[in-house]
C-alpha cells in the first residue's frame, strides 16, 4: 500500500509535470530533500511535500523530492540537486541543518529552505522554518489529562533532538496544567522535561519499535500515548487498533493523521499539528516573487503555524467544559497569560 | 614421436584440469554479467507491475545510467559510494575465503568510523600528514580488533562467527549510541547523539575540488586502490594467506598440514575488520566529517553483497563495489528525474544477489552463455 501510494505520488507528479509544461509560462521548479522517514510517513515529511504539492496546484509550478535513506544522505541528496534545474531547495529535518548550511555556504545563488533550524546568525540564501510546537502540545497534553481513565500518559520519540522533544515538553507541561487547576495527579511517563531525558527509539522508520514502545508505556498504565517519530508512531496506532480504544488511544503528530493513516483513524484522540505545508507554501512563494530573503519563519497558535486537530470520532466523548477550558487556555497563550513551563 | 605427441596431449589436459580456465571465467565473469541484466529486467517488471508507465521507466533507466555514469558529478558519487564497499567488501572477500561468514562488518564499520573520528579529534594540533594517515591506522585497529572478538570466540569455544557477529553488530549500535552522548564525544551544544567534527587536517583531501567545490571523490580512492593490491598480495602471495584459503577449503587438512587453525581463524576475522573498520573511517574522514547513530548506512551488510558479487577476489570486488556505488548514484537521479522510488535499487541489488546465489538459474535462463556440457561431463 505505501509503495503503490508512493508510486502513484510518482505518477502524480509526471501528470504535474506534463501539465506545467503545457501551461508553458512557469519553469519554477521547487524541489525537496526529505529525512529518513520518507515522503509517505503520514505525518512530517508527508506533510511538508504537502506544501509543494499545494504550491504546485496553485501555482503550475514544477517539484521534485528526493528521499534521504540514511543521514549519510543527506549532502549526496542535495548534491543531486544542485546542477541547476531547483529555483529554492526546501530541506526536511533539523539533522539536515549541518548538511544544508554547507550546501549554502557552498552555492549562494540558490535558495534554500529548512524545515526545523534556524539560524543564527542568519544566512542570506536559507529562510529557516520554526515551530513553536509547544504551545499546540500543551493544549494536547491538557486534553489527553482531562480525557485520561488510567491517570497514566505516554510519550515517546524518535531522537533526542529540540524539534521532538518539544512535542514532549510541551505535553508533560499540559498534563501538569491540568493537575494544577484540578488538584489530580496524572502522569506522564517518557519524558522528562527537567533533566531531558526520556524514552526515544532512536531513529524515524521502525513500525515495530513504534508497537513495541507504546506496548511498554500500555503495560506501565497509559492510556493515552503520543508518538514524536514521524512514520514510527503509525506502529503504535496499530497496537491502539488491536487493543482498542478504551484501552489505549494515540495523539498523532504533524498532520492530522486520522487523515493521513485513515485505516486507523479512529485511534487518534487528536493530532498536534504543524503546518509545515503552509510555510513551505509560503518560502515557494517568496521565492517565485523575489521576496526571499534569509531568516526565520516561526509557525505559532496565534497565526495557525501549529494548532490541534479536530477529534474526528472522539469529537461527542469529549466534555464540553474542557472543550471550553481548552478555548480558554489557547487564548491564553495567544494573548500570553499563560507561559509554558514555567 | 607418436608417444611425444600423447604424453603431450596428455600434459594438456591435466594442465587445462588445474588452469579451470572456462569454467572460471564463466563462474566470475558470465555469471555477475547475466545476473545484473536479469535483475535489471526484472526491476523493470516490478516497476511495470506497481503502475509505473513505459515512458517512465525509460526515463528512469536513462536517469540511472546518467547519474552513475552521465558526468564528472556522477562518476565522483560513483566513486565515492564505491569506496567504503569496496574496502569492507575486501574485508569480507578475505573472510569467506578462509571459510569464515562475517556478517559483522556494519558494527566493525560503525567502530572503526568511531574511532577514527575521536583520534581525530583528540590529537586536533598534529599536522596533516601525521593524523590523517593514524586517525585511518586507528579505524582500521579498532575495526580489527572488534572483529577478533568473533574470531577469538570462534577459535576458543567454536561459536559460530555469524551468530557473534551479528550479536557483536547490535551490541556496537548501543555502544555507538552510548558514546556518541558522553560530553568528551558529544558535539557541543547538542542534546541528540552526533560527535565532535573531525579537524581539517585529519580528514581525507577531496580530488576534484579545484574543479567543482561539490564534488565529492576524495582521497580514499587511494586507500580503495592499495587495499585491493594488498589483498590479492596477501590473498595469492603471502604465506597466511595460503593459510587462510587452505583453511576455508578444507580446516582438517589445513590443521595437518601443521597450520595452527586457532591463529588463522583470529587472524583472518582480525584482517577482515581492519578492512571494515578503514572503510568505516575512509567514510567519517573523507565524506560525513563527523559520526552520528546509523551513519554507516547498511554499508556493511551491501559489502556482504559487493563481496558475493565480486565471487571474494580482489578484483571483482572492485568491480562489484564500483557497480554498486553506481546503482546508489544513478537510483537518486532516477528519483529526481522520473519521480521512481529508490527503494526499487534496493529490490535490484536484491535480485542481483539472487541471481548470483543461484547461477544454476542464470545457466537455465542464458544457455547460450555457457559452455554445454559433454556427455562424458568434461568441459568441451
Amino acid at each position: 500500500m505505501t509503495v503503490l501510494s508512493k508510486f502513484a505520488t510518482g505518477t502524480g507528479l509526471a501528470a504535474a509535470l506534463l501539465a506545467g509544461s503545457v501551461t508553458a509560462a512557469s519553469a519554477f521548479t521547487a524541489c525537496q530533500v526529505t529525512d529518513t522517514g520518507g515522503i509517505d510517513d503520514a505525518g512530517f515529511n508527508q506533510t511538508a511535500w504537502k506544501g509543494v504539492q499545494d504550491a504546485i496546484e496553485a501555482h503550475g509550478i514544477e517539484g521534485r523530492f528526493l528521499e534521504s535513506q540514511a543521514e549519510s544522505d543527506y549532502e549526496a541528496n542535495l548534491n543531486s540537486l544542485m546542477g541547476g534545474g531547483c529555483d529554492v531547495i526546501v530541506t526536511v529535518g533539523f539533522l539536515m541543518g549541518d548538511a544544508t548550511a554547507a550546501a549554502a555556504k557552498a552555492n549562494p545563488d540558490q535558495k534554500f529552505s529548512i524545515v526545523d533550524f534556524a539560524y543564527d546568525p542568519a544566512i542570506p540564501n536559507v529562510i529557516g522554518q520554526v515551530f513553536a510546537t509547544e504551545q499546540a502540545a500543551f493544549l494536547a497534553g491538557y486534553l489527553a489529562a482531562g480525557m485520561t481513565e488510567t491517570g497514566v500518559l505516554g510519550t515517546f520519540g524518535g531522537i533526542n533532538i529540540p524539534p521532538v522533544t518539544v512535542f514532549m515538553d510541551g505535553m508533560v507541561h499540559g498534563a501538569n496544567y491540568y493537575n494544577e487547576k484540578h488538584g489530580t495527579d496524572v502522569t506522564v511517563l517518557g519524558w522528562n522535561p527537567e533533566t531531558k531525558e526520556g524514552l526515544f527509539t532512536g531513529n524515524f522508520d521502525s513500525l515495530d519499535d513504534g508497537r513495541a514502545f507504546a506496548q511498554n508505556l500500555y503495560d506501565e498504565g497509559a492510556d493515552i500515548v503520543m508518538p514524536v517519530a514521524g512514520p514510527v508512531g503509525l506502529g503504535s496506532a496499530a497496537l491502539a487498533d488491536e487493543l482498542g480504544t478504551d484501552e489505549l488511544k494515540i495523539i498523532g503528530v504533524d498532520a492530522d493523521q486520522a487523515l493521513t493513516d485513515p485505516e486507523k483513524a479512529h485511534v487518534y484522540l487528536t493530532s498536534v499539528l504543524k503546518r509545515m505545508d503552509s510555510t513551505v507554501q509560503e518560502v515557494i512563494e517568496a521565492a517565485m516573487n523575489d521576496t526571499f530573503e534569509g531568516g526565520v519563519i516561526v509557525g505559532t497558535l496565534e497565526n495557525d503555524g501549529v494548532s490541534l486537530a479536530p477529534y474526528h470520532t472522539f469529537e461527542g466523548a469529549v466534555p464540553a467544559e474542557l472543550q471550553a477550558e481548552l478555548d480558554e487556555i489557547k487564548a491564553g497563550i495567544i494573548d500570553g497569560s499563560i507561559k509554558i513551563g514555567m | 614421436m607418436s608417444d611425444l605427441s600423447s604424453i603431450n596431449e596428455q600434459m594438456r589436459s591435466l594442465l587445462a584440469r588445474t588452469a579451470r580456465g572456462r569454467s572460471e571465467f564463466e563462474d566470475l565473469v558470465v555469471v555477475p554479467v547475466f545476473a545484473v541484466v536479469v535483475a535489471l529486467i526484472f526491476g523493470m517488471l516490478v516497476m511495470l507491475a506497481t503502475g509505473v508507465d513505459i515512458a517512465t521507466i525509460g526515463k528512469s533507466f536513462v536517469a540511472l545510467a546518467k547519474g552513475s555514469l552521465g558526468s564528472v558529478n556522477a562518476l565522483s558519487e560513483t566513486l565515492t559510494a564505491a569506496i567504503p564497499l569496496v574496502l569492507a567488501g575486501l574485508g569480507l572477500g578475505l573472510g569467506f575465503r578462509a571459510g569464515l561468514f562475517n556478517i559483522g562488518a556494519e558494527g566493525q564499520v560503525l567502530l572503526g568510523g568511531t574511532a577514527a573520528v575521536i583520534f581525530g579529534f583528540t590529537f586536533h594540533s598534529l599536522p596533516f600528514a601525521v593524523l590523517m594517515p593514524l586517525s585511518l591506522l586507528a579505524g582500521a585497529i579498532v575495526g580489527g580488533l572488534y572483529a577478533a572478538i568473533a574470531g577469538a570466540l570462534k577459535a576458543a569455544t567454536g561459536a559460530h562467527e555469524v551468530i557473534t557477529t551479528i550479536m557483536l553488530n547490535l551490541i556496537s549500535f548501543k555502544l555507538l549510541d552510548y558514546l556518541l552522548r558522553q560530553p568528551y564525544i558529544q558535539k557541543e551544544g547538542r542534546a541528540d547523539p552526533i560527535s565532535k567534527s573531525v579537524p581539517d587536517a585529519a580528514q581525507l583531501p577531496r580530488l576534484l575540488d579545484w574543479l567543482d567545490p561539490n564534488l565529492r571523490l576524495h582521497a580514499g580512492l587511494f586507500v580503495m586502490l592499495a587495499a585491493v593490491v594488498l589483498v590479492w598480495w596477501i590473498l595469492f602471495r603471502s604465506k597466511i594467506g595460503f593459510a587462510f584459503r587452505a583453511s576455508g577449503e578444507n580446516p582438517h587438512a589445513a590443521r595437518y598440514a601443521g597450520m595452527k587453525s586457532g591463529l588463522v581463524i583470529v587472524a583472518a576475522m582480525g584482517t577482515a575488520g581492519a578492512l571494515a573498520g578503514l572503510a568505516g573511517a575512509s567514510q567519517v574522514l573523507g565524506v560525513l566529517g563527523r559520526a552520528s547513530p546509523g551513519f554507516s548506512a547498511d554499508i556493511g551488510f551491501d559489502a556482504i553483497a559487493v563481496a558475493l558479487l565480486g565471487r571474494s577476489h580482489p578484483l571483482g570486488i572492485l568491480f562489484a563495489g564500483i557497480l554498486f556505488g553506481g546503482l546508489e548514484a544513478g537510483g537518486r537521479q532516477m528519483q529526481v528525474d522520473a519521480g521512481v522510488s529508490i527503494d526499487l535499487i534496493a529490490i535490484i541489488q536484491a535480485l542481483i544477489i539472487v541471481f548470483i546465489a543461484a547461477p544454476l538459474l542464470v545457466r537455465a535462463i542464458f544457455p547460450w552463455g555457457f559452455a554445454r556440457k559433454s556427455k562424458g561431463g568434461s568441459e568441451v
